[in-house]
């Protein structure tokens, strides 16, 4: 459920911003997402698929960047990567760290078709 | 060659716009409000109906209840004092979001109340990830769910201002490591104010109601 209501936030944030430029299609969408946002990349595309028929983005596809997490401890300094069992810092075991990267959870841009940018292929071949 | 257009929008903005605009009208009108999230059956709306009693002879408090179905919780909620319950029937959705919370605050006067508890959806994961607009997010861990909890959902623990511990009084029953637990959370929420209580016995209420009274003062 949660991942239809990301597949729907992404669907309205593209088709606003394509409308912009006069989109006649929307091709791809890059998402970027950190390791601490949890979302199934499969289940998204799936809700897509249903959702985003009869619209400039139907077929469109969802391309997942991946950003691992990196903590920083604020008591050594370190930086590092948790391992997934917990969030302390391997070298001092403080828990008083400070979340880097990780947290990502937005789209990066999208690739459309306009009036001005006519698709490469020929009118009548299916990409 | 197709156009790229940057965007580098927060996937859940429009949610999160929504959810300012909620907070703007609770802080305009004087209120204090949490968001209340825990698993199902860890005691959102136990802890409700101990808590009502104890502040509505002084305060006037407002509970908005989301669930799937049923009216059970809000109709609880009222039982136990609130001049107000409003139950929101998601249908389905796993969490309640700001567009949910928006209807309803519609539906409320908000400047006949000091106190608006919000009580999500039973579910560890989904709610941490909307934002409706609450001054505080507030989680219930229950001694039953076991102690691995702070780990397997590492997203409610991080995001949350407050933690009440509920069921204490079966700590004697159950392999419950509270060292363990409570280095999960550390680990996650350095410094979080934390609630240990029974809900049963009233064990370890006062604080919790002295720290809400607080922040309705403030």
């Amino acid at each position: 459920m949660h991942e239809l209501s990301i597949a729907e936030s992404i669907l309205n944030i593209a088709l606003c911003h394509a409308e912009k430029v006069s989109a006649t299609r929307i091709s791809d969408i890059h998402l970027v997402i950190g390791k601490l946002s949890y979302v199934m990349d499969d289940s998204v595309q799936f809700y897509w698929d249903t959702i985003a028929k009869d619209t400039i983005a139907e077929g469109a596809r969802l391309h997942f960047k991946r950003v691992p997490a990196e903590l920083l401890c604020l008591d050594c300094s370190q930086h590092y990567a948790p391992d997934g069992e917990t969030l302390a810092c391997p070298n001092c075991q403080s828990t008083r760290v400070k979340v880097v990267a990780g947290e990502e959870f937005r789209i990066e841009s999208i690739d459309v078709e306009t009036p001005s940018s006519p698709s490469p292929l020929p009118l009548g071949v299916e990409g | 060659m197709p156009l790229n257009v940057p965007i580098v929008e927060n996937i859940l903005s429009a949610n999160d716009r929504l959810a300012e605009e909620n907070h703007s009208r609770i802080e305009a009108a004087g209120v204090f409000s949490i968001n209340l999230m825990a698993s199902p059956g860890a005691g959102k709306t136990s802890l409700i109906e101990k808590t009502l009693p104890r502040l509505t002879d002084k305060f006037r408090v407002a509970v908005v209840d989301g669930d799937i179905a049923t009216s059970l919780d809000a109709d609880r909620a009222a039982a136990a004092g609130a001049q107000a319950s409003i139950q929101i029937n998601t249908g389905g959705e796993c969490h309640l979001d700001a567009v949910m919370l928006h209807g309803a605050l519609n539906q409320l006067d908000l400047k006949q109340f000091d106190l608006l508890i919000v009580e999500n959806v039973g579910n560890l994961v989904c709610p941490a990830d909307f934002r409706l607009g609450t001054h505080k997010s507030v989680l219930i861990a229950s001694i039953p769910e076991g102690d691995d909890k702070p780990y397997k959902y590492p997203g409610m623990y991080r995001g949350v201002d407050a933690l009440v511990i509920n069921k204490i009084d079966l700590l004697p029953y159950i392999p419950f490591k509270m060292d363990f637990f409570q280095r999960g959370v550390e680990a996650l929420n350095q410094g979080v104010i934390t609630f240990p209580v029974s809900c049963s016995t009233g064990e370890g209420l006062d604080a919790w109601i002295d720290w809400l009274i607080q922040n309705i003062k403030r």
